[in-house]
């Protein structure tokens, strides 16, 4: 997983509620057995005019100029900022692999749906939740000022606006400290190997029919 | 202190080891595996060079990508086959027991997975998928995950979690006639929205959720999910032991008895506290239909599509604008006056045996209307396609105009080749209205088994509680 420490970057807005994973990545690109290339797909039916299918060439289709991310201002944003509940419905990882794929390394709402939160950390993607009435005014910056950007910094937990006026941010320690470091859940829970074996004994004794192979 | 809820009591039950901050190693006794969110994670463990910790707590299943017809001739699109070829290969090379794409037992995993009894009262399920919830029914605490922590279950057998809050819906009084299980969590998801859960574990109460039947409760937990909580949950009563008794994967003999001692106790102490807790009166609940792009955007039959001008929060009300533009719908448009021209009914919410009889009860000796151009029934195992047919009920469904398919997934959402087509209005069983959900350009309405039925007769809904 890629380090995150601190990104000053460009900020683009999604104005809208309760933006759903079907909407980040749609189904027919889920279809892929690879954890990369979907960043041309990202929000595939706002994005393009014509209906998108896995293996097209993206860069030779029609973008729909209506959609607030096809806007040249807003081209190589890191920084997403979206409205209450972002990343709801389905729990495919395919949509922050999406996300990360088109740049985006930090995304600011009101409220996540838990999965999508939860997926994020797992591919080094900071999402940061602030009160609704914060990001409605980092909503008026961004549409107001052409080239807005901001300076996250997650080991000090601050949001930098070009005013120098500082946000802070809560985030939960053991996340922070993955994301800071790059770290690999696997490999820190395998530091654990004898406390789950441990457990596992001791259960297999107290549910003995949760352990089928060993019970018979 | 205050008791226990039966949240904590299976959360206590599973933990490893907790660090001072509440990040916890919760152990998993069951990881059901599907097509779509695996073959990263295996890939995974080949390139880490890891074995999978616990084989037999896994169980394998391919339904997003299969086809409901025409199965002999196997998947059209060869990247839906690579899909579940790889899956098909990693079972293999992993030894993981898969129901493959013609064994009788394939369905929707989680149709299948307390079918086999393979989900048990007071187990960890998880699964890459966000309806996992549905097995909360069971008394078993399940919840969706991702593709990163789908191969973190398979290396470790533990997820590392935070613990959510507890929160309690209440059910009290008695349904309707005909008002089912969907009408009670589309009720709730209205009444609380679709964040109305996040962070929470919801344990669903009262004299309604144990009345509803097994089935009928993991319709009400499978869209727990839709209120924003990832895991929904009902107490270990008879009729979830009941369920269970006899099932392939269940336990037998002696170890059935100590089973059943133990499921007995899983249930929220009297005393426990509830960090949240909503009630709701069974009588007012009336069948829903969902008019908009988000679950919570749902009304009584006998309501009218809303105004986005009454709405006072700005984001709502762009909300509502946006969502009845993509629906193709004008405010206070009777409900009944909405003309679905596709049925389907099927998906892991309204899939099983339950579901299926009561849509045949409504549509026996009718046909589906001229304007309807397709009505489909795709039941969610092979298992409850064998029962339904066993029963006739495939005969009631083709005579009244039905197609009959093969199980899986299918149009909840149009990973195989059944898909509505832009500007297409459907009457669905399924769980999520987004847009594009069930087809680039297509329009959902989320209803009970019974209300897509009595659509389908009739070419636009019904009030089933006045038939």
């Amino acid at each position: 997983m890629e380090i995150l420490t601190q990104i000053r970057a460009l900020v683009a807005p999604l104005d809208r509620a309760n933006v759903d994973t079907d909407a980040i990545i749609p189904k027919q690109f889920l279809k892929s057995i690879k954890r990369t290339g979907f960043g041309p797909n990202l929000f595939d039916a706002w994005r393009y005019l014509d209906h998108g299918e896995p293996g097209m060439d993206c860069s030779t289709r029609r973008l729909d100029p209506d959609f607030v991310l096809n806007a040249s201002r807003y081209q190589g944003a890191q920084i997403l900022l979206a409205r209450d509940n972002f990343g709801c419905g389905s729990s495919r990882e395919h949509a922050p692999w999406a996300l990360l794929d088109a740049g985006f390394r930090v995304i600011i709402a009101p409220s996540f749906a838990d999965i999508f939160y939860n997926n994020c950390f797992k591919n080094g993607i900071l999402p940061i939740t602030l009160p609704a009435h914060v990001v409605d005014e980092l909503f008026s910056e961004t549409t107001a000022t052409e080239g807005y950007t901001l300076d996250v910094d997650l080991e000090a937990r601050t949001i930098t606006k070009p005013d120098d006026s500082r946000i802070s941010f809560d985030i939960d320690e053991f996340r922070r400290h993955c994301l800071l470091n790059g770290l690999d859940d696997i490999a820190l829970t395998l530091q654990h190997v004898d406390e789950i074996r441990a457990y596992e004994t001791r259960r297999r004794a107290e549910a003995p029919w949760l352990f089928p192979e060993s019970a018979s | 202190m205050a008791g226990k809820t039966l949240y904590d009591k299976i959360w206590d039950a599973h933990r490893v080891r907790q660090d001072p901050d509440g990040t916890t190693l919760l152990y998993i006794d069951r990881h059901l595996v599907h097509e779509v969110t695996s073959p990263q994670a295996f890939e995974g463990l080949r390139v880490a060079g890891r074995a999978p910790w616990r084989i037999d707590a896994n169980l394998a299943v391919p339904d997003h990508n299969v086809p409901t017809q025409d199965r002999a001739q196997g998947i059209a699109d060869p990247i839906s086959r690579l899909q579940v070829e790889t899956l098909d290969g990693n079972c293999v090379d992993f030894g993981i027991t898969e129901f493959a794409m013609n064994d009788v037992r394939q369905g929707i995993v989680h149709v299948i997975g307390p079918e086999q009894g393979a989900t048990l009262p007071g187990m960890t399920v998880v699964c890459g998928d966000s309806h996992t919830s549905t097995h909360g029914a069971l008394g078993a605490l399940a919840f969706g995950i991702g593709t990163s922590e789908v191969e973190h279950v398979l290396a470790t057998q533990c997820l590392i979690q935070k613990k959510a809050k507890n929160m309690r819906v209440r059910v009290d009084g008695t349904l309707p006639p005909r008002v089912s299980g969907k009408d009670v969590i589309l009720a709730v998801i209205g009444e609380i929205g679709t964040a109305g859960g996040t962070g929470h574990t919801i344990e669903f109460a009262g004299s309604v959720i144990r009345d509803l039947s097994l089935e009928a409760r993991m319709t009400v937990c499978n869209m727990t999910i839709e209120a924003g909580a990832r895991a929904g949950l009902v107490a270990v009563d008879d009729k979830t032991i009941d369920y269970v008794r006899g099932r392939p994967y269940a336990p037998q003999g002696d170890l059935w008895e100590q089973a059943v001692t133990a499921w007995r106790k899983l249930r929220s102490d009297p005393d426990a506290i509830f960090d949240r807790e909503i009630v709701l009166d069974a009588a007012t609940i009336r069948p829903q239909v969902s008019w908009g792009t988000s679950p919570e955007m749902v009304a009584a039959v006998d309501g009218v599509v809303p105004d986005p001008a009454q709405e006072a929060d700005p984001v709502k009300r762009s909300g509502i604008e946006q969502a009845l533009a993509y629906m193709d719908l004008r405010p206070h448009t009777a409900i009944t006056d909405i003309r679905p021209n596709k049925i389907f009914i099927g998906s892991c919410t309204n899939s099983r045996i339950e579901d299926l009889r009561a849509a045949a009860d409504v549509v026996r000796g009718q046909r589906i209307a001229e304007s309807i151009d397709l009505a489909m029934v795709v039941p969610g195992s092979g298992l409850v396609k064998q029962q339904a047919e066993h029963e006739g009920l495939d005969r009631v469904f083709t005579d009244a105009g039905f197609e009959w398919r093969e199980p899986g997934c299918s149009m909840c959402l149009a990973m195989n080749a059944d898909r509505l087509e832009p500007g297409e209005r459907c009457a669905s069983t399924s769980n999520r209205n987004f847009e594009g959900r069930q087809g680039q350009g297509g329009r959902t309405h989320l209803v009970s088994p019974a209300m897509a039925a009595a659509a389908a007769v009739a070419g636009h809904f019904v009030d089933i509680t006045a038939l």
